[in-house]
C-alpha cells in the first residue's frame, strides 16, 4: 500500500451531511436539504469504491489510527477503524443500499414537512453504522451499535405526533436495552480477562484457548452474552418484538435500517467475534436454535399479516434467523453472504412496498390493494424479482445464500435443515401471496369507505389521487438497480466464490473441509429439495390467492384457536406486558411512586421544610422590632453569663 | 483609703442605673444619656483598679473610652436631631419604620 487510504472519510461524509442538514436544513430549499444528503452519502459511497480499488488482499487486515479516545493504565480503546473482508463487504452493502436508500427518500419523503430533518437523521444513521462496521475495537463499535439504535429511535418515531410511532420508538429502544445489557456485560468480562477490547488483541489471546468442549466456561459465557446483545439488535427471540412494531416509521427507514442494514449488525457482530464462537461450541449451539427458531417462528407470523409492511417485518426477522442458524453452524461467510443478498432484495421489497403505498395514496391494507400490476408495472415487476429471490427460485441472489446456509446447516445437523427447509417454504408462500393480493385480482381499494385517499375521490388530498399511479422516477431507478443486484447478487457465491473471499478472516473451518469432501450429489439432492419447496410456495398461494379467492377464508376458519394465535402473533406482546410490563408498571407505581418517591422522598423534603417555617414562626417572635426588648436580651444575656462567672468562681 | 470594693459598689450601682434607664425609657436623648452612665461606670471601675494595682494600663482604657463616647456622642446627637426634623418624635417606640 502506498498511501493511506483514509478510511475515516467514509463515516464523518454522512455526519457533516447530517450537521448541515440538521443545523440549515429547516432555512433551506427541499432541492437543497436532497442535494446536501444525497452528496454526502453518495461521497461515502464513492469513498467506499474508492478504497475497494486502490486496496488489495494483500493490505487487509488494514488498521488506521485516527485519535486517542480512551487511555486507562493498561487499557486502551482509540478511535481506530479495521478494515478486512468482512467489513469490505458490509462497508459496500451499507454505503450502496443506504446512497440507494437516499434517493428514493427524496421522491418517497417530498412532502413531508420535515423533509429535512429525515434526511440529517439519514445521514446521521449512516454514520454511526459505518463507524460500528468500520470499528477496530468492542467499545467504538458499541458507539456505532447505540448510535444506530439512536437513529433508528428517531426515524420510528419520525411522525411523533402519531402516538403509535412514539410508542413504537420507545419500544424498539427499551428492547433494544435488554439486549445491550447483555453485550455490555459480555464487553466487561473481555475487559476483565484479555485486558483489551481490540479485536486483533482479544483475538490473539482467544486463539489458543482449548475449545469448551462439554463444559461451559469463559468464553461459553462471553459468547452467550454477545449473542443477547445480538437478539435485540437483530430481532431475534425472545427479544424480536420491536422490530414488527418499527414499521409505524417511514418505509425507506424500514427498508435501510430495519431490513437491510442495522439489524445485520447482529450477524455482524457474531461473525466479528467468530474467534470466540468458534471456541464455544455451547455458545454456538444457542445462536444456532435461536435463529432456527426465530426463523420458523417469525415466518408462521408472516403468513397471516394483512398489513404489506409487517409481512416484510416478520420475514425480516425470520431472514435474519437465517442468517443467525448459519453463524451457529459455524457458517460465518454463509451468514454475511446471506446478509448481503438479503440487504439487496429486502432493501427493495420494502421500497417496492413503499412505491406501492405510494400510488394508493398511503393504504398498507393489502386486502384494499389488488389488482396493481396493471397500474404499477414497473414497482410490480422490482418487486416480483424480489418475491423470487427471497422465495429461493434460481438464478435470483437468495436462491445462492439460501442454498448455501441449508447445505451447511444439513452438515452441521440435519434438523436445523428439516426447520430450514420448512421455513423457506413458509417464506416463499407469504411472500407470494403478498405479491398476489397486492397485484392481482381487481383492485379492491374502491369499495372500502376509506377516508378519501385510497379511493377515487377525486383528488382531496394532498397527491390528489385519482386511481393508483407509478411513482416518479427517482424513486423508480432504486428500484431497478437494487432488482438489478437481487437477480445478479447471489452470482458472486457461485463455486464457492465468496466463501474464498471472506476466508482470511474465517479461516477455512472444519466445517468447509467437510463441506469439499462431502458428496457433491447430496448437494445437489438438497438444492433439489429447496427449489422444490419454493415452487411448491408459489404454487400454493397461487391457488389460494389467485384461482380460488374464498380457500384462505374457509381453511383459517378450519383452524379456529390456532389461526387466531397466529394472527395475534401468538399473544407474544400480551405475554410481555403481563410478564414484564404490568409487573414493571405496578411495581413502579405502587413501590417507587407512591412508596419510595412520594412517602419517603417528597415527605422528607416537605416535613423538613415544614419544620424550619414552625421553628422559624416561633422564633421570629423575639425578632419584635421594639429596641428596648432588644437591650432587655442583651442586659439578660450578659447577667446568666456573669452569674455563670461568679459561680464558676465561687467553685 | 478608701476600699477598692467602694469604687466597685458605686461603678455597679451607675451601670445598673444605666441599664435600668436604657430599658425603661423612651425618650431617646435619656436612652443616650443611659449610655453614657454605663460607659461612665465602667471607667470608674477602671480608674479603681489602675489605682489599686499600679498600673497605668486602665487608666489609658478609660482615655480610649472617653473618646469614642465623644464620638459618639457627636454622631448620636446628629442622628437625633435628624430624626426628630423628620419625625418629629423623640419615641424610640414610635422610631420603627425599618421592622417588618
Amino acid at each position: 500500500m502506498t498511501s493511506s487510504l483514509n478510511l475515516w472519510l467514509i463515516p464523518v461524509l454522512p455526519l457533516a451531511g447530517a450537521a448541515i442538514n440538521g443545523f440549515l436544513g429547516k432555512k433551506s430549499s427541499r432541492t437543497a436539504v436532497s442535494a446536501i444528503g444525497l452528496v454526502f452519502s453518495g461521497a461515502a459511497l464513492a469513498w467506499a469504491l474508492s478504497v475497494v480499488l486502490r486496496v488489495s488482499a494483500a493490505d487487509l487486515p488494514y488498521q488506521e489510527y485516527v485519535a486517542h479516545w480512551i487511555r486507562s493504565g493498561s487499557f486502551s480503546a482509540d478511535f481506530a477503524l479495521y478494515l478486512d473482508q468482512l467489513s469490505l463487504v458490509m462497508l459496500l452493502v451499507v454505503t450502496g443500499v443506504g446512497f440507494l436508500i437516499h434517493i428514493y427518500s427524496v421522491g418517497y419523503m417530498w412532502d413531508d414537512p420535515s423533509f429535512y430533518r429525515f434526511f440529517s437523521y439519514l445521514n446521521l444513521f449512516m454514520f454511526f453504522m459505518l463507524t460500528l462496521i468500520l470499528a477496530n475495537n468492542y467499545l467504538l463499535m458499541f458507539i456505532g451499535w447505540e448510535g444506530v439504535g439512536l437513529a433508528s429511535y428517531l426515524l420510528i418515531g419520525f411522525w411523533f405526533t402519531k402516538d403509535s410511532a412514539a410508542s413504537a420508538g420507545k419500544k424498539a429502544f427499551i428492547v433494544n436495552r435488554i439486549g445491550d445489557f447483555g453485550f455490555l456485560i459480555g464487553l466487561f468480562l473481555i475487559i476483565q480477562h484479555f485486558g483489551s477490547l481490540d479485536f486483533t488483541k482479544v483475538f490473539t489471546q482467544v486463539q489458543p484457548l482449548a475449545v469448551e468442549n462439554g463444559s461451559a466456561g469463559l468464553l461459553t459465557a462471553i459468547g452467550i452474552l454477545l449473542m443477547v446483545g445480538a437478539c435485540g439488535k437483530s430481532a431475534q427471540i425472545p427479544l424480536y418484538v420491536w422490530l414488527p412494531d418499527a414499521m409505524e416509521g417511514p418505509t425507506p427507514v424500514s427498508a435501510l435500517i430495519h431490513a437491510a442494514t442495522m439489524v445485520t449488525a447482529g450477524v455482524y457482530m457474531v461473525s466479528r467475534s467468530h474467534v470466540i464462537f468458534e471456541r464455544a461450541p455451547m455458545a454456538l449451539m444457542v445462536v444456532a436454535v435461536i435463529g432456527t427458531l426465530t426463523a420458523l417462528f417469525a415466518a408462521t407470523i408472516g403468513i397471516t399479516q394483512t398489513d404489506i409492511k409487517k409481512v416484510l417485518a416478520y420475514s425480516t426477522v425470520s431472514q435474519l434467523g437465517y442468517m443467525f442458524m448459519a453463524c451457529g453452524v459455524g457458517a460465518f461467510s454463509a451468514g454475511i453472504f446471506h446478509l448481503m443478498t438479503h440487504a439487496f432484495f429486502k432493501g427493495l421489497l420494502f421500497l417496492a412496498a413503499g412505491s406501492v403505498i405510494h400510488a394508493v395514496g398511503g393504504e398498507q391494507d393489502m386486502r384494499k390493494m389488488g389488482g396493481l400490476r396493471s397500474y404499477i408495472p414497473v414497482t410490480f415487476a422490482t418487486m416480483g424479482i424480489a418475491t423470487l429471490a427471497i422465495a429461493g427460485v434460481p438464478p435470483f441472489a437468495g436462491f445462492w445464500s439460501k442454498d448455501e446456509i441449508l447445505w451447511k446447516a444439513y452438515q452441521g445437523n440435519w434438523v436445523f435443515w428439516l426447520v430450514g427447509v420448512i421455513t423457506a417454504f413458509i417464506t416463499s408462500f407469504y411472500m407470494f401471496r403478498l405479491l398476489f393480493m397486492t397485484f392481482f385480482g381487481d383492485y379492491r381499494g374502491t369499495q372500502v369507505d376509506a377516508h378519501g385517499h385510497s379511493t377515487s375521490a377525486h383528488g382531496h388530498d394532498a397527491h390528489g389521487h385519482g386511481e393508483p399511479h407509478e411513482s416518479p422516477m427517482v424513486m423508480l431507478v432504486p428500484l431497478m438497480i437494487l432488482a438489478l443486484l437481487s437477480i445478479v447478487g447471489g452470482l458472486v457465491g457461485i463455486g464457492n466464490r465468496f466463501e474464498h473471499f471472506l476466508e482470511p478472516v474465517f479461516g477455512s473451518g472444519a466445517t468447509e473441509a467437510v463441506g469439499e469432501a462431502a458428496s457433491h450429489s447430496t448437494e445437489l439432492l438438497l438444492m433439489g429439495i429447496s427449489v422444490t419447496v419454493a415452487v411448491l410456495g408459489f404454487v400454493l398461494a397461487y391457488v389460494l390467492y389467485v384461482s380460488k379467492p374464498y380457500l384462505p377464508q374457509k381453511i383459517a376458519d378450519s383452524f379456529g384457536g390456532l389461526y387466531e394465535a397466529v394472527v395475534n402473533k401468538y399473544y407474544v406482546d400480551e405475554l410481555y406486558a403481563k410478564l414484564f410490563v404490568k409487573p414493571l408498571v405496578d411495581g413502579s407505581t405502587s413501590i417507587l411512586w407512591q412508596g419510595v418517591d412520594r412517602k419517603v422522598i417528597d415527605d422528607t423534603v416537605n416535613n423538613a421544610a415544614d419544620g424550619a417555617r414552625h421553628v422559624s414562626d416561633e422564633v421570629r417572635q423575639m425578632q419584635s422590632g421594639n429596641l428596648r426588648s432588644y437591650a432587655g436580651w442583651i442586659a439578660a444575656g450578659s447577667a446568666v453569663v456573669i452569674a455563670y462567672m461568679i459561680w464558676m468562681g465561687v467553685r | 483609703m478608701v476600699p477598692l470594693s467602694y469604687y466597685l459598689v458605686l461603678s455597679g450601682i451607675l451601670f445598673a442605673c444605666g441599664v435600668a434607664g436604657f430599658l425603661i425609657k423612651r425618650n431617646i436623648i435619656t436612652i443616650f444619656m443611659s449610655i453614657e452612665l454605663m460607659l461612665n461606670g465602667v471607667n470608674l471601675s477602671f480608674v479603681a483598679f489602675a489605682a489599686h494595682w499600679h498600673s497605668l494600663a486602665g487608666q489609658v482604657f478609660v482615655f480610649f473610652v472617653m473618646v469614642v463616647a465623644a464620638a459618639e456622642a457627636a454622631v448620636g446627637l446628629a442622628i437625633i436631631i435628624a430624626v426628630y426634623r423628620t419625625r418629629e418624635t423623640l419615641n424610640v417606640d414610635q422610631v420603627n419604620l425599618l421592622k417588618l
